[in-house]
């Protein structure tokens, strides 16, 4: 086949493997990042225009407009375009750049109140439309019984996709590029023929269902290109059509679904294999590609979801989490760093920081020590990248995984997760001392038991206590899962993404814990400091009186941080008690996006001397101003919790300010790699870096017209300051900046 | 204006004695990216005899303070971070003084070597001379030393130094093959003349191994700590040192001392 002209093995021609096809053909590059070439006229003008409008989106409240007369989905809008003489990529989401679609399969009532919030009525055509129709969201609540009701208002649970799509699945979006959507229907085809063999049971029926949908939706993909006047049934014969057929997959993928986190994948080295044939054939130069990436990541940069308010003050910036994941080595030790690895990156200098797409480094020890001082580079100046342990997921996932959202590694193609919220373990302390009670509501939410009697707290009596509810939280939330997922895939399946997966797929179920660090140092307060308790008028413990020194989670004390890792243990232990829908594999993270400070709102005071409505600490991180034994202490901590038990993702947030770095630039990008290094040796999973002043973000805070791209890392992604909440801000500026100098 | 310091040192610090040599340790600071090569591990000795007008860590001085541990105590804690080290990082001593527990840094710096860790002592070259100073070297990689001041009189007036110690410490690291970086801090009015960084760089020209030249220049982010030991800090009414006039200033080393 003409498409394929040079390219080597054959296991990938006879198969869908994608994976063989790259690790035939990949170009390790080891050397360093000046052979990059800058914007060209023509990107710099319509980045230019793409600044102008999210400026103008900016000034419009977050939303620049809203389509209410259609439902989002393939083929429902004309084509759309940023430049239509100038974009070498093209593909919108809907008709108009940053024009929102509605998505009211995750559920109705969430699409009409984020029109509302923004100054829109939901059309009565897509009300009509949806009212014999039912939602995810109908699903979900037709099912929920009082236990789950409660737990969820009272916040011990939060952020359950109940009402919006589920999100954490990477469609293999390199497929449409490396065979054509032909090739993949009939593949489709075959799987569903193959499955006649099958017993006619209900998970039979159900998949050939699926793979009906899948099928149908390839087929609306090849025809939403052709609204584009491409035709992607074949495979893609050059640089420019490889990107362009793959952004048509990853586009078909957001315009049907509008879930929790819609990545990307690992496509760089993949593009990479394409941008060197044309290169050696003279077709382009390395102008011209950077050209193609950058029109490509422009069109990343835009995608956008309709959400609701309240959505955002859980995730804040309007995230999408277009995580590109980039680097890593491949199984037999050569290195899967490539040209366009640097190229992608590169797009952070070329149309400026961005916090999307979410460019995550996959670092090795063996990364070339180029690479590594570019990445080092890109994150003292842009503070825009993330870095995850590929040595220590490579052996579980093999070379060819992504991630999902933050910081959830998938092999891509096949597995997918189910995904959803956090279980608040700070609260579940306190539920357990007040046997079943929220301490917030005053209300009984789990079962009861007496109230906590003794004065003072012992060790024993609380971490038994905390037995009992940690089994009827994690069974409550487990359950919570399996009804969401039951509904997601009846009423809003994934048919263009699952289109892109392997038929026989592995299933995750991920859950979350909030709160990991207050619960630690609570625990460690109990157990090395004599903590007395202070009840209102009702007996319901509302406050503690701690005297005493404790060990505090992150100064590598094996006394509080070994809390913490038996904390994660047993709650990973207790989840499995309860079978999950589709058997999936139960898996856990810590990691909270900035859900913490909402998480923060909803809990009384802790025995670690928090106050009821602090924040928490992001992610894995110890809490603010408590790690006082330097940054490598405090990395320590952390990279005690095991991957193992939260196989979902360990996310950690470090900013340390430049002084502290390094004298020169020079120093301070080596000083990373160092401590990069260092940290992922110890077994750490993830690492956002941000290397500024806290005196830059304050200045921010007061005066956001002087850093409109001013791009930070918060827990698991990145996001424009701008965009958050002025409680955000303060809570951001408030976390620990390592600054020994 | 400078500080009056007194006692030596209790515990066995400066003795050869049977028993496990202790040092009083101030604090230890997981890490340093400014305080040597690479990544450093610093730990803080407790006491000082110097006194400088403008010493940023006035709650090192007291020689009976801080926390009593043996070397292998502190080696322990050190290699917590042995893999953030790379192949330029490695232990940072500093203080307080580390020459006035020479044997007990000596021998840290012994167990450190032995785990293949680098060793740096950031001195200012006073509270140790002689045999137990050679014998301290002969364990260092690099030692950052601290020129206070470029002249005999400035020692005097602002600090219980002198000049002529920190020159015979130069003259016994460069002999044992020490690499050396100068540090000095540029403070408004005192130590920022010209003539001083040319005096500086004079001193420089005389030893061997010196590699680096470093102007730090002069804040006042310890006001809190002398205002939390009840001392009133000299140099309260001296301006900070804007880091574009210590760069300024930079531009008079010679390339040779800026790597």
């Amino acid at each position: 086949m003409e498409a394929w002209n040079g390219f080597k093995g054959t296991k990938w021609k006879d198969t869908i493997d994608v994976r063989d096809f790259i690790i035939n053909n990949h170009e390790a590059y080891e050397g360093d990042g000046s052979f990059l070439a800058g914007a060209t006229e023509r990107t710099a003008k319509l980045s230019h225009k793409l600044d102008g409008l999210f400026e103008l989106e900016m000034r419009f409240g977050g939303v620049l407009d809203i389509d209410t007369q259609h439902v989002t989905s393939l083929l429902n809008y004309k084509p759309g375009y940023l430049d239509k003489e100038n974009e070498l990529i093209v593909g919108l989401q809907t008709d108009r750049p940053l024009r929102r679609g509605v998505n009211p399969f995750g559920g109705l009532n969430m699409t009409r109140k984020a029109c509302q919030a923004y100054g829109y009525e939901l059309s009565e055509k897509v009300e009509e439309e949806f009212l014999y129709r039912t939602t995810h969201n109908d699903g979900v609540f037709r099912v929920y019984n009082d236990v789950i009701r409660k737990a969820r208002h009272a916040g011990i649970i939060t952020g359950l996709p109940d009402a919006y799509g589920r999100g954490r699945i990477i469609g293999d979006y390199r497929r449409v590029a490396l065979y054509g959507v032909d090739r993949l229907i009939e593949e489709k085809k075959k799987d569903k023929e193959a499955l006649a063999e099958n017993p006619c049971d209900a998970e039979t029926i159900r998949r050939l269902e699926e793979l009906y949908q899948q099928i149908n939706f390839l087929g609306k993909l090849k025809d939403m290109a052709l609204l584009y006047e491409i035709d992607i049934s074949k495979p893609a014969t050059d640089s420019k059509e490889a990107v362009q057929w793959l952004y048509f997959g990853y586009l078909g993928a957001i315009k049907e679904q509008n879930g929790a986190a819609m990545s990307l994948g690992r496509v760089s080295t993949f593009l990479d294999i394409y941008f060197e044939r044309d290169l050696r054939e003279g077709r382009y130069d390395e102008s011209g590609i950077q050209e193609i990436i950058d029109d490509f990541v422009m069109k990343l940069r835009m995608a956008r979801h309709l959400r609701t308010p309240e959505y955002n003050e859980l995730f804040a910036g309007d995230p999408m989490w277009i995580t590109e994941s980039v680097g890593g080595m491949a199984l037999d030790g050569s290195t899967l760093v490539s040209k366009t690895s640097f190229r992608m990156l590169n797009t952070l200098y070329t149309l400026g920081p961005s916090a999307e797409p979410n460019l995550t480094v996959l670092w090795s020890k063996d990364l070339p020590e180029a690479f590594k001082d570019f990445c080092a580079k890109v994150s003292c100046d842009t503070h825009a990248i993330q870095y995850e342990n590929d040595d220590l997921m490579r052996p579980i996932y093999g070379d060819d995984y992504g991630i999902a959202c933050c910081v959830s590694a998938m092999r891509l193609g096949k597995d997918m997760q189910f995904f959803g919220a956090r279980a608040n373990l700070a609260k579940l302390l306190l539920m357990s001392l007040n046997g079943g009670k929220d301490e917030r509501y005053e209300m009984q939410i789990g079962p009861e038991m007496p109230v906590y009697e003794d004065e003072y707290l012992d060790y024993d009596k609380v971490t038994e206590r905390m037995n009992f509810y940690r089994d009827w939280l994690a069974s409550t939330y487990v359950k919570a899962m399996n009804m969401i997922h039951y509904m997601h895939d009846k009423y809003a399946y994934e048919k263009t993404q699952m289109a892109l997966h392997d038929t026989d797929v592995h299933r995750y179920m991920a859950f979350g814990v909030a709160g990991l660090s207050v619960l630690t140092d609570s625990l460690s307060a109990i157990k090395y400091a004599k903590v007395r308790v202070i009840r209102d008028a009702n007996g319901l413990i509302k406050d503690f009186e701690t005297v005493g020194e404790f060990p505090c989670y992150g100064n590598d004390d094996d006394r509080a941080d070994m809390i913490a890792v038996e904390q994660t243990k047993l709650f990973l232990e207790a989840l499995k008690k309860t079978p999950t829908y589709r058997n999936a594999e139960h898996t856990l993270s810590v990691l909270t996006i900035t859900s913490n400070v909402m998480y923060g709102k909803k809990t009384g005071n802790t025995p670690d001397g928090r106050r009821a409505g602090e924040p928490f600490a992001p992610g894995a991180n110890p809490m603010h101003g408590r790690d006082k034994n330097g940054a490598l202490a405090s990395l320590n901590s952390v990279s005690k919790l095991s991957y193992k038990t939260c196989k979902d993702g360990i996310s950690n947030t470090f900013s340390i300010i430049p002084a502290a770095l390094g004298h020169s630039w020079e120093e301070r990008r080596s000083n990373l790699i160092n401590i990069l290094d260092g940290y992922f040796a110890r077994g750490a999973h993830h690492l956002n870096v941000n290397v500024l002043d806290r005196e830059l973000l304050i200045d921010a805070m007061e005066n956001p017209e002087k850093y409109p791209t001013l791009t930070i890392r918060v827990s698991g992604y990145a996001v424009l300051f701008n965009k958050l909440t002025l409680e955000q801000k303060k809570e951001v500026i408030s976390r620990t900046f390592h600054e020994g100098v | 204006m400078k500080t009056e310091v007194s006692g030596s040192m209790s515990v066995n610090a400066g003795d050869k004695s049977e028993a496990p040599l202790k040092g009083r340790i101030h604090s230890i600071m997981s890490m340093g990216g400014v305080d040597g090569p690479g990544i450093r591990c610093v730990v803080f000795l407790q006491g000082c005899p110097v006194g400088c007008a403008y010493c940023h860590n006035p709650d090192t001085w007291n020689t009976n303070g801080g926390e009593v541990l043996s070397a292998a105590e502190v080696a322990k804690k050190v290699l917590r971070y042995k893999t953030y080290f790379g192949k330029d990082g490695g232990i940072t001593v500093s203080g307080g003084e580390p020459l006035m527990q020479a044997p007990f840094v000596t021998e840290l710096f012994e167990m450190m070597r032995a785990e293949g860790v680098s060793t740096c002592l950031d001195t200012s070259g006073h509270g140790c001379a002689g045999e137990k100073l050679a014998e301290l070297l002969s364990n260092t990689d690099i030692t950052l030393c601290d020129v206070k001041f470029t002249s005999e009189d400035d020692y005097r007036r602002y600090s219980n130094g002198s000049l002529r110690v920190v020159r015979n410490f130069l003259e016994e690291a460069s002999k044992a093959g020490v690499r050396i970086w100068l540090r000095h801090v540029v403070i408004p009015g005192i130590t920022e003349d010209e003539d001083d960084i040319k005096r500086l760089v004079e001193i420089a020209e005389c030893y061997k191994g010196i590699e680096r030249i470093e102007l730090l220049p002069f804040h006042k982010m310890c006001i809190p700590k002398y205002e939390a030991l009840g001392i009133s800090f000299p140099l309260a009414d001296v301006p900070e040192c804007s880091i574009s006039r210590a760069n300024e200033l930079g531009g008079i080393i010679p390339e040779k001392y800026r790597k």
